[in-house]
């Protein structure tokens, strides 16, 4: 079952601007039938201002909820108003995506942006740069454009946004490659250090807690506070929900110390201390 | 709101007399079978028992039943001791179609040097049998063939395929998770040398799995610890679960008149109805040949996972083809493998009944689903497109 948002099933179950509008001013046409999204976007503009936004969409709830959405941001604005939405602002409206069906809403701002260009009379893009997924003709500088704009970090990211690498896995690697040319560009806490002193670990264990960690268990109520390090023994003290709840063995072991293995050392052991 | 469950291939409902039989065995008849004071010991009569009911079922001896934790447990014991006890051997055999528990322990193996032969299925999800034939070698240390799928109910020839790859001193195991209550099965006329099922498929707990090991088959555990089960699977009995699986395979051996007579006219209702009120409808998978509670439909220019959201607003529990679990949408490896065109894999649902299910229910389904393919398709780009013969895919 997926977890969606309210929102998300609002505007699947009573999708607004459903339909097509004759005589169109701006059309955009992405996804297809194999992909198993698709998503037409049409548009009714006067000058520089959309009067109106309908949508035809092939796949499953959060596709269909995202145009809906989508048409609905649009209605009204001018055009360059327009052309600034980005998939994180039609996820946002309807309160959020599940990760695996953020392709949902990058689908709405190609389509939109599609339109705007069809409209505009701009050259139809040709499709720019190589295929590197073969399975869902996705091309290399997709995937460049979804690792930087949503800061994506690994394989896993990129095939829940732009479904890149989701189909026989052949393309893997290639993915792969590209993630680490623009991580290589942008070097982030999550880039681990060949060799850590000492001092490194537990500066770099420190943070890692307060970036990583932290954030997520406030979710649930709980805060997590780092004792000591012991070699790779990492001591930690739970606090708040977390350390009465009966899942904080589960929250040590998998979570912080899953966590600290990927980011920091992978040879690293958590405990909990009281 | 009401439930109409119609996915019993996923799981199904703990039958209530089986519920009522376990019950005693959690908290009154808590003692361990294998402990030497009557107050364990009966508790070890009462599983001995159910042994006999698990092993009635398929027309095994109890000692060639042994207990686990799950099919997939089964599954992958089953595998792991065939090529344990022929570790000269390095060539397996499946199918495209098996469930993850098999296929994905097939994809592990291949990657530790196995060479691995998937037998493929034609459209109709028809088994290539020439093929899997000409595969074996001396070198095959194990065939693993399911008997039912689970998607599109298509079942395949086992007692055939078992004979011939046992005549050829081959291990044979078949996943029968799927084909186990609902249609007969005796192991004495096949040639299976082990074979898996599952307790929750059949109204019984989850949790509860059976291998069936003939005897005399080279056998090595997949869990290693005490001496439960013969030392063929290590671990402290599920008392209650073995209890409750007695008593399930029991109550399906009698329903099985039942499931393939009743079930079988319920399904064939709703598929003919829904095919007949539908247009651009398929059932994926022969007709004849198939589990008599199984039909699994592609709809048209329709996405699965819209179409279940839509069905859960009324109630009615089914699956769809899509392995909606990951970004990439692609359809289930099964109808893949079936080369059911993209145009209905994405759409299709499978609607699994059970004796549990009435006709009123049946009705409400076929009331229910037009109107939901509709309203989809009337969404849809691709509808308009392929009524007017413009479809370019
Ligand atoms: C054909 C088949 N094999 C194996 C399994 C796995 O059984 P279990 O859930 O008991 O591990 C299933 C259940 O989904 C199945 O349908």
């Amino acid at each position: 079952m997926w977890d969606y948002t309210d929102k998300v099933k609002e505007h699947f179950l009573k999708p607004r601007n459903v339909g097509t509008i004759e005589n169109a001013d701006g059309i955009g046409e992405v996804g297809s039938l194999a992909c198993g999204d698709a998503l037409t976007l049409y548009l009714k503009l006067d000058g520089n201002k959309i009067l109106d936004a309908k949508f035809q969409t092939f796949g499953c709830a959060s596709a269909i909820a995202s145009s809906s959405a989508l048409t609905e941001m649009i209605k009204g604005k001018n055009i360059d108003e327009a052309r600034k939405i980005t998939n994180d602002d039609i996820a946002d409206f309807l309160g959020g995506l599940p990760k695996e069906k953020m392709h949902c809403s990058v689908l709405g701002r190609d389509a939109l942006e599609k339109a705007i260009s069809h409209y505009l009379g701009e050259e139809e893009k040709k499709v720019e740069g190589e295929v590197v997924c073969e399975c869902f003709g996705v091309t290399d500088l997709e995937i460049k454009r979804a690792v930087t704009e949503n800061k994506l970090t690994s394989i896993e990211d990129v095939t829940n946004y732009v479904k890149a690498g989701g189909g026989c896995e052949k393309c893997h690697d290639d993915i792969q490659a590209i993630i680490d040319e623009i991580l290589e560009k942008e070097p982030s806490v999550k880039k681990k250090p060949a060799k850590l002193t000492n001092i490194q670990k537990i500066k770099l264990i420190g943070e890692t807690l307060e970036r990583e960690i932290q954030p997520a268990l406030e979710q649930d109520g709980g805060s997590i506070e780092l004792v000591d390090v012991d070699g790779n023994l990492v001591m930690v003290k739970l606090c708040g929900a977390c350390a009465t709840c009966a899942m904080s063995q589960l929250t040590l072991k998998d979570y912080v110390e899953s966590k600290l293995r990927e980011l920091v050392a992978p040879e690293l052991i958590v405990e909990e201390v009281k | 709101m009401r439930v109409i469950y119609t996915d019993n291939n996923a799981t199904t409902q703990v039958a209530k007399p089986v519920l009522d039989e376990m019950i005693p065995f959690y908290h009154e008849l808590y003692g361990n079978p294998s402990s030497m004071h009557n107050f364990g010991g009966q508790v070890a009569k009462k599983t001995a028992e159910a042994r006999q009911k698990i092993a009635a079922l398929i027309n095994a001896d109890p000692s060639e039943i042994v207990l686990t934790s799950c099919g997939t447990e089964s599954d992958n014991t089953a595998i792991r001791a065939a090529i344990t006890s022929n570790p000269d051997k390095k060539h397996i055999v499946t199918t495209r179609v098996e469930h993850p528990a098999v296929k994905n322990l097939y994809e592990h193996l291949a990657k530790r040097g196995y060479r691995v032969t998937f037998v493929p299925v034609d459209r109709k999800g028809i088994l290539d049998l020439d093929y899997l034939y000409d595969s074996l070698t001396d070198d095959t240390a194990v065939v693993s063939v399911m008997w039912a799928n689970n998607e599109s109910g298509v079942i395949f020839p086992i007692e055939e395929i078992s004979r011939e790859v046992s005549d050829r001193g081959i291990v044979f195991h078949t996943d029968a998770v799927q084909a186990v209550g609902k249609i007969d099965i005796d192991v004495k006329k096949t040639g299976i040398d082990m074979l898996s099922f599952s307790g929750h498929k059949i109204h019984a707990p989850k949790g509860i799995g059976v291998l069936y090991v003939r005897k005399g088959t080279k056998f090595s555990p997949f869990m290693i610890g005490g001496h439960q089960e013969k030392g063929r699977r290590g671990g402290t009995e599920n008392v209650p679960s073995i209890i409750g699986l007695g008593k399930a395979c029991e109550l399906v051996g009698e329903q099985l008149e039942e499931e393939n007579t009743r079930v079988r006219a319920l399904r064939d209702k709703l598929e003919t109805e829904l095919l007949k009120r539908i247009t651009d409808a398929d059932i994926n998978g022969v007709k004849d040949n198939r589990l008599p509670n199984t039909t699994s439909i592609g709809f048209g220019y329709v996405e699965g996972e819209a179409i279940l959201l839509m069905m859960n607003e009324f109630g009615i529990c089914a699956s769809s083809g899509s392995a909606c679990t990951s970004g990439s949408l692609e359809p289930s490896h099964v109808l893949r493998a079936m080369g059911v065109p993209f145009t209905s894999a994405h759409g299709s649902i499978r609607f699994s009944l059970s004796v549990y299910n009435t006709e009123e229910e049946v009705d409400y389904i076929i009331e229910k689903m037009p109107p939901i393919i509709e309203r989809l398709r009337e969404m849809s780009p691709f509808w308009k497109q392929a009524q007017e013969g413009k479809l370019k895919n």
